[in-house]
């Protein structure tokens, strides 16, 4: 080996950003192609410096837009290596033509996504629109709820991205600023035990195997565009959520760190579950025991895979709860909320009785405080109560000026 | 080392084993496929190669047919060129790792694109690629218009020309615009080596493409390609076209080195009035009309003027 490995401690003090650029680092990317953007940015600045000090040894490509980046990754993977990247809002935006191509060529990239709130009004701070923008992309799509998560869940998302009988590009998505800009101990593997988890690149149809020439990027129209796009959804279906959940036992064996398609946390006995993503996860397990302790069963349920939506998993665990509600940081901007929508899907033809509602928080990196929470936990008790819901089925809580309520 | 084809007539040029196939889509008459084959011929080494989305592009490879038998991508209309910098640069990352699965191949990275997808679209990340250096060749297949679109104006297309978004009309003599220079841009950005071509004089491309090959950096070459569907003149008459091109002026052929040192590389020895060039083409000839005559001493006025200006920079090597 040409470069050098680094020393870690067995717990660090690093943010999201630094967790995700170290992640990389140990996964031994063949090319980054990046562009800058708050507040995604420090990741590609970490590799960049980690390349400076010869710790990585692949290719790093400044590009000059989002675009590019992902066009290049997209090049970069079709050759056959290792690819990754990061981005943020806007330039998640602008990737977003890419993001398709990439899914639809099959190609595994890894995309690093520090969720910020889409312009206009231009905002830097972290809330999922941009992350529920590319929920119909064809990636898959992780969350992390702190640095650990982005940490760890980079090394899965190669796992899973690159076993050839799923071929498909993946995110890692992290809050912005709560948990990219956020320090705190993240347990580490070794630079041994991080490789060794992601394992050697195994190309598939590269281009750079001049004995078997490849075409990338065909025409399709009506007559075979369906069968493609079927059978990639069909993959994403069918074959992917089990390679996840093997990947996230093999993790578990090297780590000790036990990750979920779901995360429930007091669920199974809960009357009242708050459905949500991010760093809003950890604010609402520490309310739901608050609540416990004041009678009031309640529990949390977070989504850790978002694309594939674990449709079943969350059926299953909500199968004997009474009224959930579920938060979405994102403007749904003229419908329910997406996991309003696909929690309301998941839960059609089954047995629950679950009363559901929708809220909208937290858009532009506004606070979810403990206040509004230990608020919505009483909404849900108080329809647990009253054997129907009582509030409008959409509230948009945090907000300033006279209360906002949908539907 | 380079491998390059040693070639010594148009006969064995055009009967050796080819890596774009005849089998494809484009109209008869259509001067892509001539040029795709000129700038391949010129090497024997391996090829890693782009289309941006356009004519070339939809007419070679549609599922489950390819055109290419050699390792090809399509990304997009904008991004061509970085598709194959995103290959050079895994080329040149796994060489560093020795995780090459042919080390010994000497491979070459070529992005072909219409002008829509250079001029316009896909000019930042051309322009891009350039900047950083990638070690690839971005070849223009240059039809003046949106062609696989059905003929809209694009920023290479010529005035007077009368395309579908900017018509000929009772009250319009159709494009208003002069072509963008897009060699003088791309000669600015340092690259060491920018040229011109036209398929009609192909020992001048095969010789420009090889040179291409030789240097370190990125290589811009801007390839006239006569479209009879949207120039409108008979599908028979590309290369008399493409003479009447050079031989007019109307398109000149010459390299520019280190984005400094230009040379003129075909100078006829009988100039032929623009007038001749214009009058084959369909889409030219309301300019015949009385009062758009007026039109085509201008056009004659420009060609003279950039060919003086041409000659200017050569004679000065600058």
């Amino acid at each position: 080996m040409a470069f050098d490995k680094m020393e870690l401690r067995d717990i660090e003090v690093w943010d999201g950003n630094f967790a995700a650029a170290q992640a990389l680092r140990q996964c031994q990317i063949d090319v980054v192609a990046a562009y800058p953007i708050t507040p995604s940015t420090p990741i590609v600045e970490g590799y960049a410096k980690f390349l400076a000090d010869n710790y990585v040894e692949g290719e790093f490509v400044m590009v000059e837009s989002e675009h590019a980046a992902m066009s290049g990754c997209i090049g970069a993977a079709a050759a056959g290596g290792r690819v990754a990247t990061a981005t943020s809002s806007q330039g998640f935006a602008l990737m977003c033509e890419t993001l398709y191509q990439a899914s639809g060529m099959r190609l595994p990239i890894v995309l690093n996504v520090v969720n910020r709130a889409l312009a206009a009004p231009l905002n830097v701070n972290g809330d999922h629109s941009d992350m529920y923008l590319g929920r119909d992309s064809g990636w898959i799509q992780f969350d992390a709820y702190c640095p650990q998560d982005a940490y760890d869940l980079n090394f899965i998302a190669f796992k899973v991205a690159e076993d050839h009988e799923v071929r498909l590009p993946a995110m890692v998505h992290q809050d912005g600023f709560m948990t990219s800009h956020t320090a705190q101990g993240v347990h580490t593997l070794t630079d041994d035990q991080g490789y060794g988890f992601v394992g050697d690149f195994k190309p598939m149809n590269d281009m750079l195997d001049f004995e078997h020439p490849v075409t990338h990027g065909v025409q399709t129209e009506e007559d075979w565009h369906f069968e493609h796009k079927a059978r990639q959804h069909n993959d994403l279906m069918t074959k992917v959520i089990p390679k996840i959940e093997q990947a996230f036992a093999d993790f578990e064996k090297l780590s000790g760190r036990k990750y979920n398609l779901v995360e429930k946390y007091d669920v199974d006995d809960a009357d009242v579950v708050v459905v949500c993503m991010g760093t809003s996860v950890e604010t609402a397990r520490e309310v739901a025991g608050e609540m416990r302790a004041k009678g009031i069963k309640a529990g949390v349920l977070g989504i850790r895979v978002i694309r594939p939506f674990p449709f079943m998993q969350i059926a299953e665990a909500l199968k004997g709860v009474k009224a959930i509600a579920t938060l979405d940081r994102s403007s749904p901007n003229g419908a329910a909320g997406m996991l309003f929508n696909e929690i309301a899907g998941c839960l059609f033809n089954t047995d629950t009785k679950a009363l559901l509602s929708g809220y909208v928080y937290g858009l532009g990196g506004r606070d979810l405080t403990k206040a509004h929470l230990v608020d919505l936990y009483n909404e849900l008790q108080a329809n647990v109560d009253a054997g129907k819901v009582t509030t409008p089925l959409q509230q948009f809580i945090g907000v300033r000026g006279p209360k906002l309520s949908f539907l | 080392m380079s491998e390059m084809k040693k070639i010594k007539n148009l006969k064995e040029f055009s009967t050796s084993a080819d890596r774009f196939e005849g089998a494809n889509l484009l109209c008869p008459g259509c001067a892509h496929s001539i040029i795709v084959r000129e700038v391949l011929n010129a090497t024997n080494d391996d090829l890693v190669l782009s289309a941006s989305t356009g004519c070339l592009e939809v007419c070679t490879a549609v599922y489950p047919y390819t055109s290419w038998d050699a390792s090809w991508i399509h990304i997009g209309f904008e991004n061509g060129s970085t598709a194959v910098a995103g290959a050079e640069a895994m080329y040149n990352a796994l060489k560093k790792k020795g995780r090459l699965k042919q080390p010994e191949r000497n491979p070459k990275f070529i992005s072909f694109a219409g002008d829509g997808a250079s001029y316009d679209i896909g000019f930042q990340w051309i322009s891009g690629c350039f900047e950083r250096g990638h070690n690839i060749m971005h070849v223009v297949l240059d039809n003046e218009v949106y062609a696989n679109t059905g003929g809209q104006r694009s920023s290479s297309t010529p005035i007077g020309g009368s395309n579908t978004t900017t018509p000929a009309g009772t009250h319009s003599y159709g494009e208003k615009q002069n072509k963008k220079d897009m060699m003088a841009i791309m000669a600015a950005h340092g690259g060491p080596y920018v040229a011109q071509v036209s398929p009609n004089k192909w020992k001048d491309m095969v010789k420009k493409i090889q040179h291409g090959f030789s240097v370190d950096g990125p290589v811009f070459i801007n390839a006239a390609s006569q479209c009879c569907t949207e120039w409108k003149f008979d599908p028979k008459d590309t290369m008399h076209l493409a003479d009447l091109s050079t031989d007019t002026l109307a398109w000149p052929l010459y390299e520019i080195i280190d984005g400094k040192e230009l040379n003129i590389t075909y100078r006829p020895k009988n100039v032929i009035p623009v007038e001749e060039y214009l009058a084959a083409q369909g889409r030219f000839k309301h300019l015949f009309k009385d009062e758009y005559k007026y039109l085509i001493k201008e056009w004659q006025e420009r060609v003279d003027s950039n060919w003086a200006y041409l000659n200017r920079r050569e004679e000065a090597r600058v």
